[in-house]
């Protein structure tokens, strides 16, 4: 269990057993091919709610633990940079997204 | 207090990098964001291994808070300015934290670490050498901190703020979606909570929405008695201090709690009420 609720740059890392319990969405974010390290992505439901955020890995990763449902996927990155793509989860699945930015 | 009290924004924050009696500090779960590069002349705080006792489940007692106060050269007079990452939900937690040992003089830069990115604002790697100070912490203030027996007898009478998302209140989820969801606790609510989660206090980039839209969100859409005492909640209190700050530092609510226990306490709690769904 995490001591906290912060969200480490990237999503946080879990072994393979315990992905079979998630509903998991992770990718990376590019540009022009290669990772885009500062910026957020942003998992939100309907209506623009906001479900949550992490900051993009060094590897313009990211990576969420959903309900199962379908999500947006927001990522804002320097630049003003603000680009979106629809995703669905579901438990024992792992959505990968890769956006272009 | 009101909004230009407790918050500043990133050109005066610019404006006051190495300012004596100015310290800014960056907090946050995760200090890894910090070495990679922070506002320079930032200090850091880590908000485990810092603000926690390694032991028991609280803070660091008031000798511990002096001790690391003194030790990041940080003095009773200095202004101190608090950002971090996760929309400053642990730059809210330490400025509640410092306001608890009375620390009088402590401002957040709005939009936090998340802002200063986005504007590609300078980021240093050079960590700041602070001489040390003796600094006196007061007593905790316990007009600001709510605890488990508190919040079983304010359900019905105070209101009760859980900032959680709204899965998180149904009883959905048991952690933020960025979060494994394997958990010891039970799913839910404290009955008669408002859910306002922290999120629809804040903008895209971090910073927080203006006081008309935040006295709407509170007390015209959920409902929030602004007449009465409030405690606000979430999983282990850091986001529901960033609704603290929102409550009592921007709109001026007079008794607002954070009850830092949240989720993690009440939701292991044995013979506690617990309510699931969408809330009453």
């Amino acid at each position: 269990m995490n001591d906290g609720c912060g969200a480490p740059a990237g999503g946080v890392t879990i072994t393979k057993d315990a992905a079979g319990k998630e509903a998991i969405v992770e990718g990376r974010v590019l540009r022009d091919g290669a990772p885009v390290a500062t910026g957020y992505a942003r998992l939100l439901g309907t209506g623009d709610e906001f479900v949550a955020e992490v900051p993009l890995g060094e590897d313009g990763g990211f990576r969420f633990f959903a309900a199962p449902g379908e999500w947006t996927l927001r990522v804002l990155a320097p630049g003003g940079v603000r680009t979106e793509c629809a995703v669905s989860a579901d438990i024992g699945q792992i959505t990968r997204v890769e956006v272009a930015v | 207090m009101s909004r230009s009290d407790v918050l500043v924004d990133a050109d005066w924050v610019e404006a006051h990098i190495g300012t004596p009696g100015y310290v800014i500090v960056e907090v946050d779960e995760d200090t890894s964001a910090y070495d990679k590069g922070h506002i320079p002349s930032a200090i850091k705080i880590d908000w485990k291994k810092d603000l926690q006792d390694p032991v028991r489940r609280d803070f660091v007692d008031k000798t511990g808070f002096e001790a690391l106060l003194s030790d990041r050269g940080i003095s009773n007079d200095d202004t101190v300015v608090l950002y971090g990452g996760n929309n400053n939900w642990f730059a809210a937690y330490a400025y509640w934290y410092f306001k608890l040992y009375g620390h009088q003089n402590v401002l957040l830069l709005d939009g936090g670490r998340k802002k200063w990115e986005l504007e590609s604002r300078e980021l240093s790697t050079e960590v700041p050498s602070r001489p040390k100070t003796s600094y006196t912490a007061r007593e905790q203030d316990s007009a600001l901190r709510a605890m488990r027996d508190e919040v079983v007898a304010a359900i019905g009478k105070r209101n009760l703020v859980d900032v959680r998302s709204p899965d998180e209140f149904a009883g959905r989820l048991l952690a933020p979606a960025h979060l494994p969801q394997e958990q010891a606790q039970r799913g839910g609510h404290i009955p008669t909570a408002k859910n306002v989660p922290w999120s629809k206090a804040a903008n895209e980039d971090g910073t927080f929405k203006s006081d008309d839209q935040l006295a709407t969100l509170y007390r015209d859409e959920a409902g929030v008695d602004f007449g009465k005492d409030t405690i606000a909640y979430c999983r282990i209190g850091e986001r529901s201090a960033h609704t603290w700050f929102v409550l009592h530092e921007i709109l001026g609510q007079a008794n607002v709690k954070n009850y830092d226990g949240s989720w993690t306490e009440y939701g292991s709690l044995v013979g506690v009420p617990i309510e699931i769904g969408e809330g009453k």
